[in-house]
């Protein structure tokens, strides 16, 4: 690990100053992922600003119905909240879905947000990667790409973002809220990470001297039709070769409100708008989640090494979206696929 | 990630100092200056003497390092020492009581819930977490929120039946 300076903010103001006065500064929250990446020389800042004791760890009602999540509220605490295991249990699935209890305990929501791909190439400093440093190549275009994308990748990248919670934040219109140097502001989940391009450095639309203060999300939590299904190489501990976040609201059979999140296919998770408006409107059986599946991955593109992603994605959509209409969640520890 | 472990090529320059932490670990205060980068692992076995909580992978992977920092269970690899000024660290070393063991230290000796035992200090820890936490109930239950806790002996069967033991249900 290379030798940094640590400060702790006072502040989310403090943390805004410090940031934006050192380049080569960055915050540390529960330190799970970059930690990790600084072990492994990937992440090199000269500065750790600890964000880890700032009151950004609060769940409160909003006054449109919704809730506001504070940045550093612990991915466990976050699962077992009642209010999001009561109205947002799509979103407590998918973060136990994920990780080890002893990380969920340690990251936060905010660096759950911001964490980084786990493409080996990555995390591997003596091969060429466009993400880790520009212009070098991307290994795995043409190297061992069994776990990337297969929507939305490009020339210079093919990595996926890791996240389970962020599938379902993403389902749920989830927006981030930011405080920078010029003040505060919302990003839409659909906005805050990006596509590779060709700048497949830059993960997020976060500017680099912002903090992520609090996700919300809305009102409509999509309590009663949900599931979260995760496909991975072992049962628990694993990160997702490909996930599925569905809410859906039905009415006498018809489904009129469709939601539809992938993980583990792309540079970040997979909404299409095509996919879910196909859906409202049709009654909530097979034929129709069939339908859906097709059109979301009209355009998918398998790697060398992953053409079993295609097949895979759309069966867990098709089963995913089953077990939403049914009332029947994916239960996160009997993995058993009903 | 050691003190002075430094990588090569990096430029050391201002090269930062210790920083003062205070730990209550296991009820007793411990005072004690760390460079930066010094985890809550190596703090502990290196800084503290205390070398029952193991490194298996040192990047989050195993649980081998985990203990319990203000009741929670976490990885002691991917945290800094300096970020847990004032925490109360309770390790391996520190479960046993009067001189009578925790009721999960006994159960995991009644089911012979290890091999090699590398694992086992972690494997203790989160379980005392697990059990702590009053969530995982059912054997599915204890094995999902045991699973940030590799065995490479495979004592997996014997580790549910311990934990199960300990939280009074039945085998
Ligand atoms: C072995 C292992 C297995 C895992 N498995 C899974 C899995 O299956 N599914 C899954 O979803 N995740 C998994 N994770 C990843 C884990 O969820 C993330 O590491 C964690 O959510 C990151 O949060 P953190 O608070 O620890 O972030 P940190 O490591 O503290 O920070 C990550 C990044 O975010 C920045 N940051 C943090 N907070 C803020 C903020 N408020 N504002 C601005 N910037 C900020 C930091 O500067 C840093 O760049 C796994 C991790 C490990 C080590
Ligand atoms: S896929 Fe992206 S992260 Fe992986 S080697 Fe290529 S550029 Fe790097
Ligand atoms: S040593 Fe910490 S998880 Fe392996
Ligand atoms: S007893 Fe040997 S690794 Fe678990």
């Amino acid at each position: 690990m290379i030798p940094f300076q640590y400060t702790k903010a006072s502040d989310v103001a403090d943390a805004v100053r410090l940031i934006a006065a050192n380049g080569g500064a960055k915050f540390i929250a529960g330190g799970t992922n970059l930690l990790d990446l600084m072990k492994d020389n990937v992440e090199r800042p000269t500065t750790l600003i600890d964000i880890s004791r700032l009151p950004l760890n609060s769940v409160e009602e909003t006054a449109s119905g919704g809730l506001r999540i504070g940045a550093l509220v612990p991915n466990a605490d976050l699962a077992w909240h009642p209010l999001i295991e009561k109205r947002y249990p799509l979103l407590s699935s998918a973060i136990l879905a994920g990780a080890s209890q002893q990380l969920r305990n340690m990251a936060s929501t905010g660096g759950n947000l911001l964490q980084r791909t786990r493409c080996a190439y990555f995390y591997d400093t003596a091969t060429p990667c466009n993400k880790r440093q520009p212009g070098s190549g991307c290994s795995a275009v043409n190297g061992v790409n069994r776990g990337h994308a297969i929507l939305g990748a490009s020339t210079s990248c093919i990595a996926t973002h890791p996240s389970d919670m962020c599938v379902a934040l993403a389902a749920l219109d989830a927006t981030v809220h930011v405080t920078g140097a010029k003040g505060a502001r919302a990003i839409p989940f659909a906005d805050f990470h990006r596509l590779p391009g060709d700048t497949p450095h830059i993960d997020t639309n976060l500017a680099p001297d912002e903090i992520i203060t609090a996700i919300e999300v809305p009102a409509k939590g999509f309590a009663t039709h949900y599931s979260y299904l995760k496909i991975r190489d072992r049962m628990s501990y694993a990160f997702a070769l490909v996930s599925v976040a569905a809410a859906l609201e039905i009415k006498n059979g018809t489904i009129e409100e469709a939601r539809l999140a992938l993980g583990g296919v792309a540079h970040k998770p997979w909404r299409d708008a095509g996919a879910e408006a196909a859906l409202r409107g049709q009654p909530a059986e097979d034929a129709s989640f069939a339908r859906a599946a097709d059109l979301l991955l009209r355009d998918a593109r398998p790697q060398a090494h992953n053409d079993f992603k295609v097949d895979l994605a759309r069966r867990a959509i098709i089963r995913t979206l089953t077990q939403a209409a049914h009332g029947t969640p994916q239960s996160q520890s009997n993995k058993t696929i009903q | 990630m050691q003190d002075g472990a430094v990588h090569p090529g990096a430029s050391p320059s201002p090269l930062p100092e210790k920083v003062s932490v205070t730990l209550i670990v296991n009820g007793i205060e411990r005072r004690f200056s760390v460079l930066p980068w010094v985890s809550l692992l190596d703090a502990l076995r290196d800084h503290l003497d205390l070398t029952g909580t193991k490194k298996g992978c040192d990047h989050g992977q195993c649980g081998a390092c985990t203990v319990l920092v203000d009741g929670r269970r976490i990885n002691s690899c991917l945290t800094l020492a300096v970020m847990r000024d004032g925490a109360h660290v309770t390790t391996i070393e520190g479960l046993a009581a009067n001189g009578a063991l925790d009721p999960l230290q006994q159960a995991f000796i009644d089911h012979d819930a290890f091999q090699c035992g590398y694992c086992t200090p972690g494997q203790i820890c989160s379980g005392v977490g697990l059990i702590a936490e009053g969530r995982a109930k059912t054997a599915d239950e204890i094995r999902e929120f045991m699973s940030g806790n590799i065995c490479r002996c495979g004592a997996y069967p014997n580790i549910v039946s311990a934990i199960q033991q300990a939280m009074g249900a039945k085998p």
